[in-house]
């Protein structure tokens, strides 16, 4: 495709791991991302999911944009997210049982996660196969690492581990909260401040350069 | 031309010879009875924590507000108070380092985040106590005995009526604070010596508290009428767990609470009914502490809901 600069490429690409990330900037699929994330791995396994499921889906989709009737556009993605949903439970319950069952209601419930709902309707449907799939690989790979960004902060302080790997001594004691719901809704408000903060201080720099 | 200096600010427009520091001031004095009994019944580990406490809240205010660039407001004894109510609800058996993580959480979750003094949601040190429980529960329900040994731990007496189930009390050292629990709540009459400072020097407003221990008292009369072979008299409810030092310094925290008197009724109320709730029929034996938390959710609501009509309208 000629049409296509490397550069736009690169920026479809990097918008979904800082500027625009689906978790940090959008503040979109919030249910998955303070549900299942108390340890590393169960985030990690969320964002590879959901990943899949919205490459597969924006790669559909922007081939038959043209053809969907925009009356019923939301039920048409819905159908085929839906469809790559179930391909992603199946495929965790067939080889990875255990995941599987901590993740519980999660996986099927990525058909309503609105960051591959908001992609599609925001992103796909106006632009071509590549875009989408460049995008799409940006937003999951920025939602999967802040999910596995949240799940090792939770997972050090719940359990003084990462990714099952003991990291705090045996003097450590375990703070019951960080697994609870509200360790999730505590650490996300200091991860979206620093990244506000984070921005704030580039474009103070970017300014006054 | 000289230019006119006009000052433009939000209402209220009367101002009173109260000053926030004359305010914390007078919440320290009605606390030194308070501090005095915990001393008296837990001994080194009450004066220990409450060092430690309100140095680190104090240290934290002014770390955060130098990090933040805002003005370093120690000097206003919001800190020093907040390090001391900390303290006294907290267990006696309380690890150091927890005790300074719940300061943290305290000052600097609940209350610099928000954006300081008077603009926190939620009460700084009951947030600080909520925090620590759902972290540690193991610590936050290690009841030590008073005055006797270390290694003695027995349940509070609300924990013993709710799952010993026995209404077998001695009032008396339920009264004077003889009987196992967080530093400060035990000792009731010590309490009631500072409530009656602030209520007389005008510090806190009597209604919050009217409120509050008047419908404790009607829910567990009745409660008590209907089965009083499983829920204890309003005399018990009143005097045991948090109830008294959650009435008279947390839930008339002037940040927190209505503005409006109707308001105030109305959150009395709630944290009573809450209370009541959890005491009689939750898992926990004590509620006074999600109680308040709860209602302080609610104030700006109940600020709206009970706003004066304006003359004319």
């Amino acid at each position: 495709m000629d049409s296509l600069k490397c550069a736009s490429c690169g920026k479809e690409l990097c918008k979904g791991l800082w500027r625009e990330n689906p978790i940090f900037f959008q503040v979109l699929g919030m249910c998955p991302t303070l549900a299942v994330t108390t340890k590393a791995l169960f985030g990690f396994s969320m964002g590879m999911a959901t990943t899949f499921v919205l490459i597969s889906s924006s790669l559909v989709i922007s081939c038959i944009r043209k053809l969907i009737p925009p009356q019923v556009r939301i039920a048409t993605f819905t159908v085929i997210i839906a469809t790559f949903v179930t391909c992603a439970d199946y495929f965790l319950k067939a080889n990875f049982y255990t995941i599987s069952k901590e993740l519980g209601p999660y996986v099927p419930l990525i058909v309503v996660n609105c960051i591959i709902l908001g992609r599609q309707e925001a992103f796909v449907s106006k632009h071509g196969v590549a875009k989408s799939l460049l995008d799409a690989l940006g937003m999951g790979i920025g939602f999967s690492a802040v999910l596995v960004l949240l799940g090792s902060i939770r997972e050090l302080f719940g359990f003084g581990t990462i990714f099952y790997y003991k990291i705090l001594g045996e003097g450590f004691e375990n703070w019951v909260i960080m697994a609870l719901p509200a360790g999730a809704f505590i650490t996300l408000g200091f991860l979206v401040g620093l990244f506000n903060w984070i921005n704030i201080r580039l474009r103070q720099r970017r300014n006054s350069a | 031309m000289k230019e006119e200096n006009f000052y433009i600010s939000p209402g209220p427009h009367i101002f009173s010879k109260e000053s926030t520091p004359k305010m914390m001031k007078d919440v320290i004095i009605a606390l030194v009875p308070v501090i005095f009994a915990s001393i008296w019944f837990f001994r080194t580990k009450a004066i220990i924590l409450l060092l430690v406490s309100i140095a680190s809240c104090v240290a934290f205010e002014a770390g955060l507000q130098f990090l933040m660039k805002r003005k370093i407001t120690i000097s206003d004894y919001s800190a020093v108070v907040t390090g001391i109510l900390f303290a006294m609800v907290m267990p006696p058996s309380l690890p150091i380092w927890a005790c300074i993580l719940g300061c943290f959480v305290a000052v600097g979750l609940a209350k610099q985040l928000f954006g300081g003094l008077g603009m926190n949601i939620f009460n700084p040190a009951l947030l600080g106590r909520a925090f620590l429980a759902a972290a540690f529960p193991v610590f936050m329900t290690r009841w030590n005995h008073p005055i006797s040994l270390d290694a003695v731990t027995g349940a509070t007496p609300l924990g013993l009526v709710k799952f010993g189930h026995s209404l077998d009390i001695n009032y008396w050292d339920l009264f004077i604070g003889n009987v196992s629990g967080s530093l400060g709540e035990t000792s009731a009459l010590a309490l009631l010596i500072g409530g009656l400072y602030l209520l007389i020097k005008k510090t806190i407003d009597w209604r919050i508290p009217s409120a509050y221990i008047g419908t404790v008292l009607g829910i567990s009369f009745v409660a008590n009428l209907i089965s009083p072979d499983v829920y204890s008299g309003g005399l018990f409810h009143i005097l045991a767990g948090g109830l008294l030092i959650g009435t008279i310094f947390m839930a008339t925290d002037p940040v927190t609470s209505p503005v409006t008197k109707t308001g105030r009724w109305i959150f009395g109320i709630g944290c009573a009914v809450i209370t009541m709730v959890i005491r009689l029929w939750g898992g926990l034996p004590e509620g006074v502490m999600y109680a308040i938390l709860l209602m302080n959710a609610l104030t700006p609501l109940l600020n709206r809901m009970t706003r004066p009509r304006r003359y004319g309208t």
